[in-house]
This record gives C-alpha cells, structure tokens and sequence, in this order.
C-alpha cells in the first residue's frame, strides 16, 4: 500500500484557522446582540402603553396623570412624510432619467451623480440648518416653523437615496427595449413613460419605500423646521408633531409615565419601518420572478 | 434642401415630426436636465447661505473658533476646539469597535456561512440600519448607560495605569457610550459596503489559494483580503462619514458638557450635538445662533472631505477590479451605493 500522500496541515495553521473562523462566527453574533436587545426591549416596554387611549388621544403635556397618547405624532409623520415623498420621488426618478436616458456619461451626468453621493452623506442635521435659514427665519409662507418645511428637509434626504436606486434599476432596462420602440416610431417621451418606467416599475416602487422609510425615522431636520406640538393639526402650514420628535422630547422628560410612552411611540415607528422595508423586498423579490 | 428625400412642406424631411409633436420631447429633455441642475444649484445655494449666516462667528472669533477651547454660552464665548475633538474621539471609537466587527461579519457572510442562510442573514444585519437614531437614542438612554455604568466603572478601576483609557470616575453618560452606540449604527453600512468589495474578489483567486494547500482563514488573508483592502477601507470612510454627522443618538448619549473628555468615560460634546441641544435658546442671540451654524459649516465640510475621498476609493476598489475579472459570471452583483434605510439624525 503505497499511497502518496499529501503532508498534513500542521496542527498550529489547523488551530488558527479553526480559531479565525470562530472568530468570524463570534463577530456575526456580536452584530446581531444590538438587534435583538433592542427589538426585544422595544416589545418589552413598549407593548404594555399601546392602548386605545394610545392611539385616540394627544399628548398633553400636563404634569400629572395621564400624559395622553400619540396620535397627532402618529398622524404627523405620516402627514410630513407623505408631503415629502410627493416631492422627493417625482424628482428623484426624474433626475435618474437624466443620467441614465440623456446624460449617460457625459462630464455633468458623472457630476451630478457625484452630487447625489455627496448629499447622501451630508449629515441630516445640516439639512435642517438649511431650510431653518432659507424658509424658516425668512418666515416664508407667513409663519416661521411650519410643517411643510419639515417635509421640505426630509424631501431633501430621501432625494438622493431615491435618485441613486432609480438610476440603478433604470440602467437594467435592456437598450434593445428602447431601441424597438424608437425604431417603431415613437417619440422619446413615449419611450421613458411607456416603456422604460412601466418596465423598471417594481424597482422604482422598492427604492422609492426605503427612502419613505428613511424619511420616516428622521428627527433632526425636523427639530429646526416644523417644531413638534402636542395637538393635532391637519394644517400643514402650521408647526405639527411627528412620532421622532415626540419621541425625543419624551426622552427628556423627567416622568416616567412619559418615558415610557417614548417606547410605545418608538414602536409603532419602527414596526412601520419594518412593514416598508419587507414590503420593499418584497415588491423587488416579485420583480426578479418577471 | 435635399433633392433626394421627399419634402412635404418646405424643407421637411416625411420621416421628419413636426415641430410641434418633438416639442414633448423637448420639454422631457431639458426639464430633466433642469431638475439635475437644480440639485447642484440647490447645494451651492445652501453653502454659500450656510457660509454668510457663519460670517458673524468667524469674523469675531477668527480661526480661533476651531482651534481654541473654549465654549461657554453664559459669557457669549464660541470657541469649539472641544466639539471637534468631541466629534473626532467618538467617531474614532465607533470607526475601532465597528469596522472590525462589520468587516468579519461581512467575511463570515460571503466565505463561510452557508448559501441557504446567507441571504437571510445579510437581511438580518441591514435591519440595523433600518432602526432610526432617536429608537438607538432611547435605547442608549434607559438601557445601555446604566447597564454598562458598573462594567465601565470595573474597567476604569481595573486599568487605571492605562493613561486616558482607565483612571476617572465613570459618568452615566460618556463619550465611550457615544462611541458604542455610533459603531452600531456604522455597522451595517460598512458591512454592507463590505460584502459588496468581497464578492467582487474572484473565485480563481480564492481557488488557487485552497489548490495550494491554504486553510479557509489562509485563503483569507492571502486571496481575498489584500485584494478588496481598498474597498473595505472607503467603506470604513462612509462610516466615519456617517458618524461624524449622526446627531439624535449622540446628543442623548454624549453628555453634552463642552470639554476635552479627561478619560474615556468622561462626558463630551460633538458639533452635530451642540446643534441639536443649544439651537432653542440660540435663536435670539445672533452671535450664539451664528456660532451654531458656523458648527454645521465645518461639519459640512468635514463629511463633504470625508465623503470625497470614500467615494474614489470605493469606485476604485470596486471598477477597476471587475474590469479585470475574466469570466463574466451570471448577474453580476451591481455596485451601487447602499441604500440606508433609516434615519441618520
């Protein structure tokens, strides 16, 4: 029985890739404990304050008793986000037309993609210093904080993300597609509105509810443009209350009862991030199958 | 003009629209091409307002207002070296405990985790992204700060000879709690970035590496490392990027006193914080407002620097490598940049 045999891997390079794997292991595990203590701690306390008063009542700002619920926060960031992604995914898809149909890869395209990148990394606090400067101490619109300027800040930091994933899923539609409808006759704004969105239009709907989904957890921009209230208000000329900030100020209260309506309000904020982001996937999932 | 096509009135080819039907096309063209330049206009806008609206504090303190310490409200006094060591100590805390942390993670999901559960657990590590700052704020608040208070105070006994790390009494709130809480946030993004870099290394590579006789972690170090090291390190640069700007979380961690932290579990303050915190009571003193807005001024411009050179590093890590990967494989992993799916402030 001769065999040749290949040398054995010595025991010390065995043990240290046994421990560098574990390691790695070890790693992926330590990511995930941030997870799951906090989603454990937002079921755990913020579970027992949802009620119906919770979702039926304002806050009130009384120093005792009842702190009141969070409706008109609840209320509000849909309202001012809403405005927002009214704003922000007609331009952002539109922007991402530029590059990818007119653009391409002409000096100014390559720059405005640069722009994008850099408004995504320009700190949304920054944002909200803008617009408190442009539309805020200039009391545009008669009133100083209102909440349509709140939508303007967050339209500000979902438009980039929105532009980057539009060009990116719009730069997928096969040229050929384009090509036989030019070829067929129709005039360019009939190919980009019936054949090049229809054709990208899942992956435009995914982009656009992650950015909705960014756009709901902001508080900073917020802080400095529509400076939340307690009441209810459907008037977005006039300042509102959004879950973040509610949340925030309810952080800093020195009541407990008020402390822990953070928590309720803080999961129904991210359960509502959560619902946008599966249904992103999902659409995005749906789109692959086609 | 020419004789050879047919012209229907004048001069106009058949084949040709008219006038008045390319006019739809014309108004598509430029009116996408307006709304690109709206985006550059509106940033340059901004700037130059952010820029005028800052002249108040620059013109009184000079460049003193960066480079001298000294922050003190009652005595109108803006001097904000502390807040950008502040802003420099947390981010660099976040940068040492996230990077390392997110890049394994990123390693165990692309060469060692199994197919079947990859995807699930990639989806599982973005979720950290998808939790805004204020849920990460109220969570550092009522559980992390006094849970960790007693470990630190172990620590800062324990490893008192260390200079800065240990020695001091442990504050509730710290720049080290700071620091933890941006490494999570950072996490996801460098992970992200990461796995990206990592599944552009070739598999010829990483086979030629495992048919000489490397070990798993080997082949590693030796094929995939080195050659996605750039793109894992413009990676690391966005997180930096992020943390520097990241607000919400950090003013409710952080402390907020205007001082050089004397260890690492003193209070500090960082220029996105000092925003959030001082900007209701600024709003009626010109000189307090302006030295706030001087604050975003010069933390735009860092994360405009930092985001500059992440950038070109990332695409370089990234292009020119698939460039030269030889065979095509199917559906190639697009590059783009991550979409971050929650809120940053």
């Amino acid at each position: 029985m001769t065999v040749s045999k290949l040398p054995e891997i010595s025991a010390r390079r065995r043990r240290t890739d046994k421990f560098m794997r574990g390691t790695l292991v070890a790693a992926f595990v330590l990511a995930l404990i941030p997870l799951v203590l906090v989603i454990y701690y937002l079921i755990y306390k913020g579970i027992g304050t949802w009620s119906k008063s919770f979702f039926t009542t304002d806050p009130n700002g009384n120093f005792f008793g009842y702190p009141g619920g969070a409706r008109s926060a609840i209320l509000g960031s849909i309202e001012i986000v809403g405005l927002a992604s009214l704003i922000s995914i007609p331009i952002g898809i539109g922007v991402a037309l530029y590059l990818v149909e007119y653009g391409k890869q002409t000096a100014f395209a390559n720059f405005v993609r640069y722009l994008t990148d850099v408004m995504t990394g320009v700190p949304s606090i920054v944002f909200g210093l803008f617009i408190y400067i442009v539309l805020v101490e200039a009391k545009v619109g008669g009133s100083g904080f209102t909440a349509w300027k709140g939508s303007i800040a967050v339209a500000l930091l979902m438009l980039p993300v929105v532009a980057r994933s539009a060009e990116v899923v719009l730069l997928l539609v096969p040229g050929s597609l384009r090509e036989a409808a030019l070829a067929l006759g129709a005039p360019r704004w009939r190919v980009v509105w019936r054949i090049v969105l229809p054709t990208a239009r899942s992956g435009l709907v995914t982009g656009s509810l992650l950015a909705i989904a960014r756009g709901m957890g902001e508080t900073a921009p917020l802080l400095f443009t529509t400076a939340g209230v307690f009441g209810l208000t459907f008037n977005l000329n006039a300042q509102m209350n959004a879950m973040p900030l509610q949340i925030y100020n309810d952080i800093l209260s020195p009541r407990t009862e008020v402390n822990n309506r953070a928590w309720g309000i803080a999961l129904v904020l991210v359960t509502l991030i959560l619902i946008l982001n599966l249904l992103a996937r999902a659409v995005s999932r749906r789109s692959r199958v086609a | 003009m020419d004789a050879s096509a047919a012209t229907v009135t004048g001069d106009r080819s058949v084949l040709e629209r008219s006038p008045a039907a390319r006019l739809p096309d014309r108004i598509l063209k430029w009116g996408l091409t307006a709304l690109a330049v709206l985006i550059l206009a509106l940033l340059v806008y901004f700037f130059v307002r952010l820029i005028g609206e800052s002249r108040l504090a620059f013109s009184k303190f000079g460049l003193s207002f960066i480079f001298a310490n000294n922050w003190n409200v009652a005595t109108n006094t803006y001097e904000a070296w502390a807040l950008v060591v502040g802003t420099l100590i947390t981010s660099a805390i976040a940068l040492l405990l996230g990077v390392p942390v997110a890049v394994a993670t990123a390693l165990f999901l692309t060469e060692l985790c199994p197919v079947r559960l990859r995807s699930g657990f990639a989806v599982m590590v973005d979720l950290l992204a998808a939790v805004p700052s204020v849920v990460y704020g109220l969570w550092g608040v009522f559980f992390l700060c006094p849970k960790l208070l007693p470990a630190e105070k172990w620590f800062a006994s324990t490893f008192s000879f260390i200079p800065w790390i240990g020695g001091g009494t442990p504050t509730l709130y710290n720049v080290f709690i700071a620091g933890l809480i941006l490494a999570i946030m950072i996490l996801p993004i460098v992970s992200a970035i990461s796995r990206e870099v990592l599944t552009t290394v070739p598999r010829d590579n990483k086979e030629a590496a495992l048919a000489l006789g490397a070990t798993r972690w080997e082949m590693m170090r030796m094929a995939v490392l080195p050659y996605s090291k750039a793109g894992i390190a413009g990676g690391a640069m966005l997180g930096l990027g992020r943390a520097i700007g990241e607000t919400i979380a950090v003013v409710l961690v952080v402390g907020n006193a205007p001082q050089i932290p004397k260890h690492l579990f003193n209070q500090g303050y960082t220029l996105a914080a000092v925003i959030a915190n001082e900007f209701g009571e600024a709003s009626n003193v010109a000189i307090h407002s302006s030295a706030l807005f001087a604050c975003g001024l010069v933390l735009f411009v860092l994360t405009l620097f930092v985001n500059f050179f992440a950038r070109r590093i990332v695409v370089r890590g990234t292009t020119d490598k698939r460039r030269r990967r030889l065979p095509r494989r199917k559906g190639a992993a697009k590059v783009a940049a991550p979409a971050v799916e929650a809120g940053s402030g």
